[in-house]
């Protein structure tokens, strides 16, 4: 049994769609997530900026929006979403929930890999006379690279599965298709055929992401 | 001669699981510019403590740590940050980045100082060219064995034309003839640039290769500070003795031998005392260890004997090696 080309098209258009919440979400994600992260790693105890109250203030705001689990953040987040994109349904709507749920996500994993830089480079900076920003700007933000891309590839990986479930609620993309035609309908070829791109789309970052963290580790 | 540094009365204290530990006590001394400086001690002596007081990566507990007669714990951290850069740091573990050429890491100081970009380039290949290390500048640090990167930790501690360089185990991770390679080149540098060096190391190898004057730590207190040459000669702290005269390899005849340990300096060492010793007064003794090495460029020896029995002869043994000129002392037999 073959689809019609309007679900072919329908597909099609579906990849698109979750690309682009992948990636804008994931952008700006990092944009929060990385200065965030940043903060959680520099602010913790003996390390260059540490400082406990603002450390427990931002680790507080993270793990509680970790701890909530993405459909229900998705729900929570519909009031805000329509005062920001001014409609609670679609791409561009999906783009505000999936920001905010890979927001944390995004600081621990950058906490995590900067906690990796040995503590030895960064004394070496502070005896070279470096301040605490040049020394994570040129030293510690260097050395973890790698490690980041690593991390930064399975952050795009759950953004892009996350996606997937904001279509539950009237996101677009190959969720919402899944959804619709899979489930709603019982089209299982429709089913399957979006899970397939789905994984295979996951593959293709994850190994990008290695590949490219490969490249860059000297 | 200026002081480098300065210290007064430093005492650091930790606090760990609410319980204070001591890891400086009392220690004052003084750096000479120009000098080669030791600082010696067993491994939780306090010696890496007290070289990080000199560049303030400890703040200490008690006391005044001046460089040149500059108070450091009056400073304002950017100050503090333009006086670091007076006072270069190499380390056990190189604490190269990684993720940067050696040109790179050569250059970072010189980033941190706001040296124009093509002057940093210039005087980083300049420090390359010293440590013989032009030819790598292109490669990343993992490639490198451990004495090259110490290299380029040391080219890079140069190119910010530091006052001082402290060098905390520098040479703990590299083999016998790597230590010694590196070691020659700080000798040089100490001479060529005119730069203080100080030297924190638990190998007396170390110290006796390169240092003018040591420092000896023991739990945090200062045991004996003076010229090499002189605390080989005449160790008198416990801890001193302990490091210049390592335990003997032989076990003497009978258990309540006494035993005599002979010391002599450059004017003594090229003389046969033992055969002398034989030949003039027909006494025999029994050689336990001896070993002679170079320290400051002069020969310097050890050397540690059975006496005979006969408390007469033991007199008179003992009063031939002193009229010789040689230091003797007792050595207690546990």
């Amino acid at each position: 049994m073959g689809m019609s080309e309007y679900i072919v098209e329908t597909i099609k258009m579906g990849i698109l769609e979750t690309l682009q919440m992948t990636f804008f979400a994931s952008l700006l994600a990092y944009a929060v997530g990385l200065p965030l992260g940043i903060l959680l790693y520099a602010t913790a105890k003996d390390r260059i900026l540490s400082n406990r109250i603002v450390n427990l203030i931002v680790g507080f705001f993270v793990n509680i929006t970790r701890s909530l689990p993405f459909l229900i953040l998705l729900v929570l987040l519909i009031p805000f979403t329509r005062l920001v994109t001014g409609s609670s349904i679609g791409t561009v709507a999906s783009i505000v929930p999936l920001t905010v749920g890979a927001i944390p996500i995004v600081a621990r994993m950058v906490e995590s890999s900067l906690s990796e830089v040995s503590p030895g480079i960064i004394e070496a900076a502070t005896s070279m006379g470096a301040s605490p920003l040049y020394t994570i700007l040129h030293f510690i933000l260097p050395e973890s690279m790698p490690s980041l891309l690593l991390g930064a590839a399975i952050n795009i990986a759950t953004v892009l599965g996350y996606s997937a479930m904001a279509g539950v609620i009237g996101g677009g993309g190959l969720g919402a298709i899944a959804l619709q035609y899979g489930y709603y309908r019982y089209q299982k070829e429709v089913l399957w055929t979006t899970v397939t791109i789905l994984v295979i789309l996951v593959m293709v970052i994850q190994e990008s992401g290695n590949v490219i963290a490969k490249r860059v580790r000297k | 001669m200026a002081e480098v540094f300065k210290l007064e009365h430093v005492y650091k204290k930790y606090k760990n699981d609410g319980k204070e530990f001591s890891a400086l006590e009392d220690v004052s001394l003084t750096i000479q510019e120009g000098e080669v400086f030791g600082i010696i001690g067993m491994s939780g002596a306090g010696k890496s403590t007290l070289v990080r007081t000199l560049n303030r990566l400890e703040d200490i507990s008690g006391g005044t740590v001046s460089f040149f007669d500059r108070d450091l714990s009056e400073l304002k951290p950017k100050a503090l940050r333009l006086i670091r850069r007076q006072i270069a740091m190499i380390f056990q573990s190189f604490n190269l980045l990684g993720q940067r050429t050696v040109l790179s890491n050569v250059m970072q100081p010189l980033r941190i100082a706001g040296t124009p970009r093509a002057k940093r380039k210039e005087k980083a290949m300049e420090m390359l060219r010293i440590v013989g290390l032009e030819d790598k500048k292109h490669e990343y640090p993992a490639r490198l064995s451990g004495g090259q990167r110490q290299r380029v930790a040391i080219a890079r501690a140069l190119a910010s034309d530091p006052k001082v360089l402290l060098c905390d185990e520098a040479t703990s991770a590299l083999d016998p003839k790597m230590t010694g390679e590196i070691l020659d080149l700080l000798a040089e540098i100490n001479k060529s640039r005119k730069l203080t060096i100080v030297i924190i190391t638990h190998e007396m190898s170390v110290v006796e290769k390169i240092c003018d004057r040591v420092a000896i730590i023991d739990e945090g207190k200062l045991a004996e500070i003076g010229e090499v040459k002189e605390i080989f000669r005449n160790p008198k702290s416990d801890p001193a003795r302990k490091l210049v005269f390592p335990a003997n390899p032989f076990d003497p005849s009978a258990k309540d031998s006494r035993l005599i340990r002979l010391v002599f300096d450059g004017a003594s060492a090229s003389r046969p005392f033992i055969a002398e010793l034989v030949e003039k007064t027909g006494k025999k003794v029994n050689i336990l260890s001896a070993n002679t090495k170079s320290v400051g460029g002069i020969g310097y020896g050890q050397m540690v004997i059975e006496l005979p029995p006969q408390k007469e002869e033991q007199e008179l043994i003992i009063q031939f090696f002193k009229q010789g000129g040689l230091s003797v002392q007792e050595v207690e037999w546990v």
